[in-house]
This record gives C-alpha cells, structure tokens and sequence, in this order.
C-alpha cells in the first residue's frame, strides 16, 4: 500500500511541478505550485518526518501562495501604470 | 476481532467512497458552479464520515478527530461560498442546462440604489 | 479484516486524489483550478488521519490540523484576489 502510495504521489508531483513551468496563466502556476508542496508534505509524512511535513504544510502550502499573490498584483500593477 | 473495529472501518469506508465521488463529479461536471457544489458538499459528507470511522477505530484519538470535522464543517462552505462570489464576479458562464440566474438579477438593483444613493 | 477495509478505503480516497488532480491539471479557467485545490485539500486531510491510523502515531493529525487551516486561507486569499480585493 504505502509503495503504491508513494508512486501515485510522486507521479502527481512530477505531473503538478510540469503544469507550474509551462501554463500560461500566473494564477494557475500558483495554485500548480501549492499543490506540489501539498503532496510532498503527504510524502514527508510517509517517510515519518511529521516535523519536516508540517513545516512544509505551514511554508509552502499557506505562506508562500499568499505571498506570490500579493507579489504578483504589485508588480502587475506597477508594470500597469508604467504603460 | 472488537466489533468497534469493524464498525469504524466500514463508516471510513462509505466516507472514502463519498470522498471518490466529489473528486468524480469534480472530473465529469460540466461547470465550475457544478464542480464546486459536488466538490465541497460531497467531500464534506465525506471526510466527516472518514474521520469520524477513524476516532470509532482508535477511540483514544476521538477529541483530535473531533476538532478536525469541527473545522471542516466550518470553513469548507466558507470558501465554497467565496469562491463562487469570485467566479460569478469575474463572469464565468454557466452551462447551458441552467435555467436560472439569481445573482444578476440581485446584482442590477443594488447597483442602481447605490447609484441613487451617491446622487442623493 | 477491518485494517484491510481501511487500507481499501485509502485505495479509493487515492483515485480520488488522482481524478481530481487531473482537473487541477486540465480545468480551464482559474476558478476551476482553486475549486480542484479546495477538494484536493479536503481528501488530504483525511488520507493524512488515515496515514496517521497506519503509522500508529497522533502527532500525524496535528500535520492535518496546521494544512487545513492554511490551506483555506490560501483559497480565500485567492477568492477574495479573483474578487479585486486582496
């Protein structure tokens, strides 16, 4: 079970990671982005480092998507104004 | 075998079907309004009954499974909620087979009294 | 017996998983993307409570617990951004 487990998630990773480079849509790439550190949080906690997992869970899934959003608005809006 | 064994793993069974059914509708509906209707009630039906099999297996661990489907029950509609504000707000369309609208028809007169209200 | 319902029980939260990230993959707009996220997250949680059953250890729901919170603030920050707020 947990090998089966392990390779699904990993492949979703792979699969999640190729859809963050390549599409088109900002908002996409940052919500692709969220879901990799989703499932490698799942991973760490299969490889039984809670500790690790959860910091991954608090940085990488909450933190860092909120703060690639409001990077993402300021900059849009500066390039915006600046024609 | 204890019978509350048996018991907890059949009710987490029934939630991870539910479970599988949200992310099915998920896959097969036509619209995101339809996708967010299955893809949170459904797996909020789901993971209340997933958990709650999971505190009948291991009775030790009932608080903790507790305050998660307490949390679960309370933000999931929330943000089922906001997200379908925002993609009605961005002008998502509907699928053809929906008959009716009621948030354009809300949206039209509140905009007018507020117009109204700025003149006044 | 009853370990072996529950171990069939995350086979089926796995397709799950698997169906709905490739809506996450595939969906066209935005909205479908973050609704794919928010069910994502919802299967997450209790395949974490079911992994934490596995490894007979309680710290694995606290895991749970700190994903699901920020997970929705994560999905209302992105509402409230396709909103204009933010």
């Amino acid at each position: 079970m947990e090998n089966i487990l392990i390779t699904l998630l990993s492949l979703i990773i792979l699969v999640a990671a190729l859809a963050a480079i390549y599409l088109r849509n900002m908002i996409s790439a940052i919500l692709a982005s969220g879901l990799v550190s989703l499932f490698a949080s799942i991973l760490y906690l299969l490889m039984a480092a809670p500790d690790v997992a959860m910091t991954e869970a608090a940085i990488g899934a909450g933190l860092s998507t909120v703060i690639f959003l409001l990077a993402f608005k300021k900059t849009r809006d500066e390039e915006v104004e600046n024609g | 075998m204890e019978w509350y064994r048996l018991t907890g793993s059949i009710l987490s069974l029934m939630g991870a079907l539910f479970l599988f059914l949200g992310a099915l509708g998920v896959w097969r509906m036509p619209d995101v309004y339809n996708r967010m209707q299955t893809g949170t009630k459904s797996t909020t039906l789901g993971s209340i009954l997933t958990l709650f099999g999971l505190g009948v297996y291991h009775p030790q661990w009932m608080g903790q499974m507790l305050i998660l489907m307490l949390f679960i029950a309370v933000t999931n509609p929330i943000s089922s909620h906001a997200l379908a504000r925002a993609a009605h707000h961005i002008g998502i369309p509907l699928t053809k087979k929906s008959v009716v609208d009621d948030l354009v028809e809300e949206e039209e007169p509140r905009l007018e009294s507020m117009a109204e209200m700025e003149e006044r | 017996m009853a370990d072996l319902i529950i171990h069939i029980a995350a086979a089926i939260a796995l397709l799950g998983v698997a169906l709905a990230a490739a809506r996450m993959v595939k969906g066209p707009s935005v909205a479908d993307r973050t609704v794919a996220l928010d069910t994502l997250t919802v299967i997450s949680i209790s395949l974490m409570a079911m992994i934490a059953l596995f490894a007979e250890r309680v710290i694995y729901l606290d895991v749970a617990l700190v994903y699901g919170i920020l997970s929705f603030l994560g999905v209302i920050a992105v509402a409230r951004y396709l909103e204009g707020g933010l």
